[in-house]
């Protein structure tokens, strides 16, 4: 890349650009006024102000007094420099001028939004604007970088969003390393019976796209594996992974399940919510991808007790290792996918709802295992005495929208509600209550759904539910449970008797979370979810640059929603690829060598890891790549030797001297 | 049909009056759900709080008297609520502005309040009476403080929980000091009860006794006394060690301080009450002292610990009269009885007043003594 002159030794000639942003800032603040005033200063060449400085014809007039003038220092007096620094000096980048001779002065947040019109808010935006013109004389040019994209994405995590994510990648003809956690793909959505709103049959419309991705010769599938360790930076990650032993040959095993059939222990099934059985050697479910089953260590007999092998004598392919050890794994990547997922909420400490104590009160993935033909029961909705239930009570946000346990609203509850309504009528016929707070319907044939739903003769009852009982044996149903809570548009409490209860629970952070954050260096939100760049305008990428979130681990999201970001996220992942290099921020910190006393403190205050200790020089560096600029190395640096780019003593004195002098 | 208009001044005055959280509320009625008065009666706590977001409030309903701040509504409320502290502001609105009749009964114990320091409207003299039988010699340069609340003082049924106390903190080696006709009610109902400014006087005038007095720790037979004097006198700047008596006694029965010489061969359920129990977390410590005491057999109620079902005596209910088929005293009997408890143990006086009264109603069928946990530790020594 071209390094752009700016010219230090010239004489300084600034120009200085006030914005009215319509009214914006024009209503509260004198704009010509402030022009004026700026041009009285003796280094101002020229200053103009003008109704919207960030439209063409605002740019040009910066333009035209770079080329025609030669302006070498800009001021632009806007909005935050969040909103249009970049826009900005793209301007000066484009007269041949380099970009960071500018400085933006914020009138408006800073300013005009702030205070009541008048001379006051006049005179405050002619403090900041005076500030940015005595700090601008101190800029430099800043040489601006970039970094060769290693043409390889690993994405964490093979539900849907993980899926999609890497058929879009792979479909393009690029690497991608598939990492999950689990035995196979699919995550919660192999696990559920329907979808909402259309019904379809979730295992339909997923499997095929696991076997896309067994097929995709672009796709490096790792099942039963973890990430553990990542270090480099944008364009160049360093990967390990950690392949778990499955105590069988993948390459000699031909799926063929003769093992399971005849391994002689069981437990419960994770697969199933714990409502079924698996053998302790297992696929989770039939159209399991990878098709090659897993040891679990800590059930098998083998390995608890040293007897058994039942599945080695079995095994005619010869693929039983007993012996497999852990492997690790070294991946070389330009970009990395999160798409790690959610766990559901525990219900328990909400002692009145009875989970856990009641036995026909379930929660919202046990009643998906429960109405599905793979699971437990095969479809068939039992209480737990073996009967039929007549009646159900579907109770919304549980462990959502409440302060006591996740404040945030999990999104997809109220369709499954609705889903679980028609399910329940679909199958037995029976009474259904909705006992919800707000009903949420808010996707693309959500809201006729739930008035399908209704035409169904479900009934919605508003109100918070406030305790499941058990009633006492009636001789002619059996126990059934009482539900109370009160009916907010009746005005009254109600109590339902019914004879099974789905709690519809939140969706939370993966309990690993943090240390998944901590491995990647992501930032998490208050809800403890994943945090990304920008909540409206990037909610794909996240501030650790070339490392991008997908799915529920950004936040509560349903299956289209998940696709539509997993699919964004991989065309992140490509331009990154296709261009083949990565521009990286210039404002970093520079480490003055002369001064530093290799005390080493920067090395561990560093956030992201950028600043390593020169054995041989014996002087502390700085990665630019990895630098964000964030200057906790300057504050700290006790030789003063650390100062970053762009935000330098002088800058930072300059501009104090200028708003308060 | 008359059509409502919001009037802000009404909501802004509650608001002033401490009901700030109100704006939080998103009206899923779990607060009604959760109010022990919809066990007998229609109670509809959630409509109140929307009346008091328009500020549409039918300030002469009895509805607003009801609240007993038992707080399980508070607890569980997904918006953090502080409903008890909007029961309370319109209380005070009624209060200080007239707007509304009080009702007759908790008139007359305020009026008491403010004339004699109790709400039986007794001579403060005779607060010390109830120690006289035991023949305590005062320590009158101690700096622990038995506190034994109004009730005990003056109601001869609970009197015998102040006595049992005593006795019990004189065969632990406790020196204390019973400060007599120098005590007031604490105020923690009367501030519930819609009274601020009687609440501070009350306050004002014990801190300043307890402060000369030399008081340092001040231990409390009622759980009401304790709420308000730890969590309330100290932002008046007060500055004691505040125990209950069950937090004070657990550790010296786990040491072995106590002597038992007797079995108390009965069946005890514990009632946890709401302001010991919900208020300020403590469960343990009376169970633990209970299955210390030989031969005790402890068991569960149905509703305990952060789920207790409130007596119905808290937020000046006690002093206010409850229809004879309203009375949440009776449910927790019934619970009583129907696990086959000898003896309900409890501690606090007004759930003890508050279940006397209500074992009349039970008298011809099997019974259930009430005892305060303390008496029962007398019992077995």
């Amino acid at each position: 890349m071209s390094i752009l002159k700016g010219k230090p030794d010239d004489d300084i000639k600034i120009g200085v650009y006030v914005c009215h942003c319509g009214h914006n800032i024009a209503s509260t603040v004198d704009v010509e006024e402030v022009a004026r005033r700026a041009k009285e200063l003796g280094e101002v060449s020229v200053a103009r102000d003008y109704v919207y400085m960030c439209s063409s014809k605002g740019q040009n007039l910066i333009r035209q007094d770079i080329m025609q003038l030669g302006i070498n220092r800009v001021v632009v007096a806007a909005c935050s420099p969040r909103l249009y620094e970049q826009t900005f000096q793209n301007v000066l980048r484009e007269s041949g001028l380099n970009p960071y001779l500018l400085q933006v002065a914020n009138i408006r947040e800073q300013c005009a939004w702030l205070h009541e019109p008048g001379p006051l808010a006049t005179e405050k935006a002619n403090r900041l604007v005076k500030g940015a013109i005595k700090r601008v004389i101190h800029h430099s040019p800043i040489e601006e970088q970039s970094v060769p994209v290693f043409p390889a994405t690993l994405v964490i995590g093979g539900g849907i969003a993980g899926i999609q994510a890497a058929l879009e990648i792979a479909n393009s003809q690029q690497i991608v390393y598939l990492v999950e956690r689990e035995p196979s793909i699919g995550g919660h959505m192999a696990q559920f019976d329907k979808t909402f709103p259309t019904l379809d049959c979730s295992a339909c419309i997923l499997t095929p796209k696991m076997n896309e991705v067994a097929r995709n010769p672009y796709i490096r599938l790792m099942t039963y594996s973890e990430v553990v360790e990542v270090s480099g930076y944008v364009g160049n990650f360093n990967v390990k992974v950690r392949r778990k032993a499955r105590y069988i040959d993948e390459d000699k095993c031909v799926g063929c399940g003769i093992c399971v059939e005849k391994c002689p222990w069981s437990t419960e099934s994770e697969f199933d919510a714990d409502l079924g059985v698996r053998k302790a050697v297992y696929t989770p479910f039939p159209q399991a991808i990878p098709n090659i089953p897993v040891i679990d260590k800590e059930r098998c007999v083998y390995f608890l007790k040293g007897k058994c092998r039942a599945c080695e004598k079995f095994c005619e392919a010869k693929a039983i290792n007993f012996q497999q050890e852990d492997l690790f794994i070294e991946l070389h990547v330009g970009a990395i996918i999160v798409a790690t997922g959610y766990d559901v909420f525990d219900p328990t400490p909400i002692s009145q709802y009875g989970y856990g104590r009641l036995p026909n009160v379930f929660t919202s993935l046990e009643f998906e295992r429960l109405c599905s033909p793979s699971g437990p029961t095969g479809g068939q909705l039992k209480l737990a005495d073996g009967r039929e239930p007549k009646s159900l009570a579907v109770i919304h946000c549980v462990g959502s929208r409440d302060q006591n346990y996740n404040a945030y609203c999990s999104r997809v509850c109220c369709m499954h509600s609705l889903k679980y309504s028609h399910l329940f009528k679909e199958k037995t016929g029976g009474e259904v209550y909705q006992i919800y707070i707000d009903m949420r319907c808010t996707g693309k044939g959500y809201e006729e759904f739930y008035e399908r739903v209704q035409g169904e003769h479900v009934r919605f009852i508003r109100g918070k539910l406030a305790t499941i009982t058990a009633d006492s044996p009636d001789s002619e149903t059996g126990e059934k449970l009482s539900l109370s809570c009160e009916d907010t548009l009746l005005g009254g409490l109600v109590n339902i008797p019914v004879d099974m209860a789905v709690l519809c629970v939140a969706l939370e952070p993966r309990h690993d979370a943090e240390q998944v954050a901590q491995i990647l260096r992501l930032g998490r939100s208050r809800d403890g979810f994943f945090m990304e760049r920008h909540p409206k305008l990037d909610p794909v990428a996240t501030m650790s640059e070339g490392i991008f979130i997908v799915g529920c681990c950004q936040g509560p999201k349903d299956i289209p929603d998940t696709v539509a970001q997993a699919s964004a996220a991989a065309a992140r992942a490509l331009a990154m690829i296709v261009r083949g290099k990565m521009e990286t921020g210039a404002i970093t910190a520079a480490i003055d060598e002369t001064l530093c006393s290799a005390c080493k403190v920067c090395n561990a205050l560093c956030p992201y890891g950028a600043i390593f200790f020169d054995e041989v020089s014996n002087v502390s560096r700085v990665n630019r790549i990895l630098c964000k600029g964030c200057n906790v190395c300057g504050a700290a640096c006790p030789s003063g030797a650390i100062s970053t780019r762009n935000f330098s003593e002088s800058q930072i004195l300059a501009e104090i001297e200028g708003v308060l002098v | 049909m008359v059509a409502l208009t919001p009037f802000k001044e009404a909501a802004d005055m509650l608001m002033e009056a401490g009901a700030e959280k109100l704006d939080n509320c998103y009206q899923c009625g779990l607060c009604t759900g959760s109010c022990p008065w919809n066990q007998v009666r229609s109670f509809l706590v959630r409509r109140i709080i929307h009346q008091a977001q328009l500020g549409v409030i039918d300030f002469e309903s009895e509805d607003l008297w009801l609240c007993t701040t038992c707080r399980n509504c508070v607890q569980r409320c997904p918006r953090g609520v502080e409903i008890i502290d909007i029961m309370k502001a319109m209380r005070r609105v009624i209060t200080e502005t007239g707007t509304a009749k009080i009702p007759d009964s908790l008139r007359l114990a305020i009026t008491n309040i403010a004339g004699a320091g109790n709400p039986l409207g007794e001579p403060p003299e005779q607060r010390g009476d109830w120690a006289a039988p035991l023949r305590l010699k005062h320590k009158a340069d101690s700096s622990t403080l038995y506190f034994s609340c109004c009730i005990p003082a003056y109601e001869p049924k609970v009197k015998r929980v102040a006595r049992a106390t005593a006795q019990v903190l004189k065969t632990s080696g406790t020196d204390f000091n019973i400060l007599a006709s120098r005590e007031n009610c604490c105020g923690e109902s009367v501030r519930k009860a819609g009274d601020e400014n009687l609440f501070n006087s009350l306050a004002e005038k014990n801190i300043k006794a307890f402060s000369e007095a030399g008081i340092k720790q001040i231990l409390v037979s009622s759980p009401h006394c304790y709420h308000s004097f730890k969590n309330e006198y100290s932002k008046l700047g007060a500055d004691f060690e505040v125990l209950h008596i069950v937090q004070y006694l657990a550790p010296l029965v786990s040491e072995g301080k106590f002597k038992f010489k007797k079995e108390v061969k009965k069946k005890v359920a514990y009632h946890d009450s709401c302001y010991l129990a919900r208020h300020n977390g403590i469960y343990d410590e009376p169970r633990r002292i209970l299955e210390s005491i030989p031969g005790i057999e402890l068991v569960e109620l149905p509703d305990v610990k952060e789920n207790t079902l409130c007596c119905g005596g808290g937020g000046g209910r006690i002093w206010m009269d409850t229809k004879k088929d309203e009375r949440f005293s009776d449910l927790r009997i019934q619970q009583a009885l129907d696990v086959g408890a000898d003896v309900l143990a409890v501690s606090c006086p007004y759930c003890m007043l508050n279940f006397e009264d209500s074992l009349l109603g039970f008298s011809n069928t099997k019974t259930v003594e009430i005892k305060d946990v303390v008496e029962l530790i007398c019992e077995g020594l």
